[in-house]
């Protein structure tokens, strides 16, 4: 069943992301990781749908956001963020997916893993866990190209001593902030042995990216000692447009 | 081997909600061919062609598929031995 969103805010998080927020009348709720598809239709009927990962926290305003990356050959993506306007009434089916979630009563440790816009859902649940205050200790990895490339930075250096705030780790993969102490480059064994949670306090985690990002930091986290059944993946393919 | 184009089960909750009260991507299912037992949205998605294949993340073997034809909506899904769904955690399919 499809709905009907209104664009209530616009916001961009990079030169080539914007975050649009719906406000959906009928919206049932979502959790943190649920993501929806967006129908764009045009005058003749041609009509074309992609996923997008939810960035919102659960609410009880019945918003929902999506931060959507401009592809240069996309179909949706150019539309969605260079021409919608606010007041624009969009058609949107979910919130969708019961697996890749984050739930407040999970207690255990988080481990969460991004790869580019693979941030997204993640973030959902950072904000879900922060209004919840949620019991287990966050830590995200955040694979990057460059430092104009990451979302949401000003809310991911929350204020030191803000108890519920994860500890985030950047790799940047091309280009890193003056003077950045790191290397630069891929997510590898090392840093997933230095900054990821032990396996021996058995944390879940969550992993987002394209698929070959994906396979390759499950497979580190695989190594690293974390069984297979406690890592949760969701790719995002070539045509998607998926955030 | 080329590129892999695949995503993931999580995909094709959209795409299954047009058919299922709730969502199967969480659930439990059992390959027919290999008997392997996993989440539907661990299994391989491919979403290139004119509808959705799932295909079992340990064997390949087509579990599920989802094609649209004008008003038709078909789904084949003879690969799945059973889905198992836990009732407490239970998601509308985003209808």
């Amino acid at each position: 069943m499809w709905r009907v969103g209104t664009v209530v805010a616009l916001r961009d998080e990079t030169a080539t992301a914007r975050t649009i927020t719906f406000e959906v009348q009928d919206w049932p709720g979502h959790l943190a990781g649920q993501h929806v598809d967006v129908r764009l239709t045009s005058p003749d009927g041609y009509s074309a749908v992609r996923s997008y990962s939810i960035a919102a926290a659960p609410n009880a305003e019945r918003r929902v956001e999506i931060t959507v990356e401009r592809l240069p050959d996309g179909e949706v993506s150019p539309y969605l963020t260079q021409q919608v306007a606010v007041g624009d009434r969009l058609e949107l089916r979910g919130p969708l997916g019961g697996w890749f979630v984050w739930r407040p009563e999970q207690t255990e440790p988080i481990q969460l893993v991004a790869g580019g816009s693979g941030i997204v859902p993640l973030m959902a649940m950072i904000r879900s866990h922060r209004s919840t205050d949620g019991a287990g200790a966050l830590r995200l990895l955040y694979s990057v190209r460059e430092p104009g490339a990451v979302y949401y930075r000003a809310e991911l250096e929350a204020p030191a001593g803000e108890v519920s705030a994860p500890k985030v780790t950047y790799a940047f993969t091309r280009a890193a902030p003056k003077g950045w102490p790191g290397r630069i480059g891929r997510i590898d064994a090392a840093l997933v042995a230095s900054t990821t949670w032990p396996s021996k306090l058995v944390p879940t985690c969550y992993v987002c990216g394209p698929t070959s990002f994906v396979e390759s930091a499950a497979g580190l986290l695989v190594a690293a000692g974390n069984s297979p059944g406690r890592i949760r993946t969701e790719r995002f393919g070539p045509t998607g447009e998926r955030q | 081997m080329s590129e892999d184009h695949s995503l993931d089960g999580n995909a094709a909750a959209g795409p299954l909600s047009m058919i299922f009260a709730v969502d199967v991507t969480a659930a439990e299912c059992q390959c027919a061919r290999c008997g392997a037992i996993s989440h539907f949205a661990r299994a391989r998605l491919y979403m290139l062609g004119p509808g959705v294949v799932a295909r079992c993340a340990g064997c390949e073997h087509v579990l599920l598929r989802l094609v649209r034809a004008g008003q038709r909506l078909l789904l084949e899904a003879r690969g799945l031995a059973y889905l198992s769904l836990d009732t407490s955690q239970l998601q509308e399919s985003g209808s």
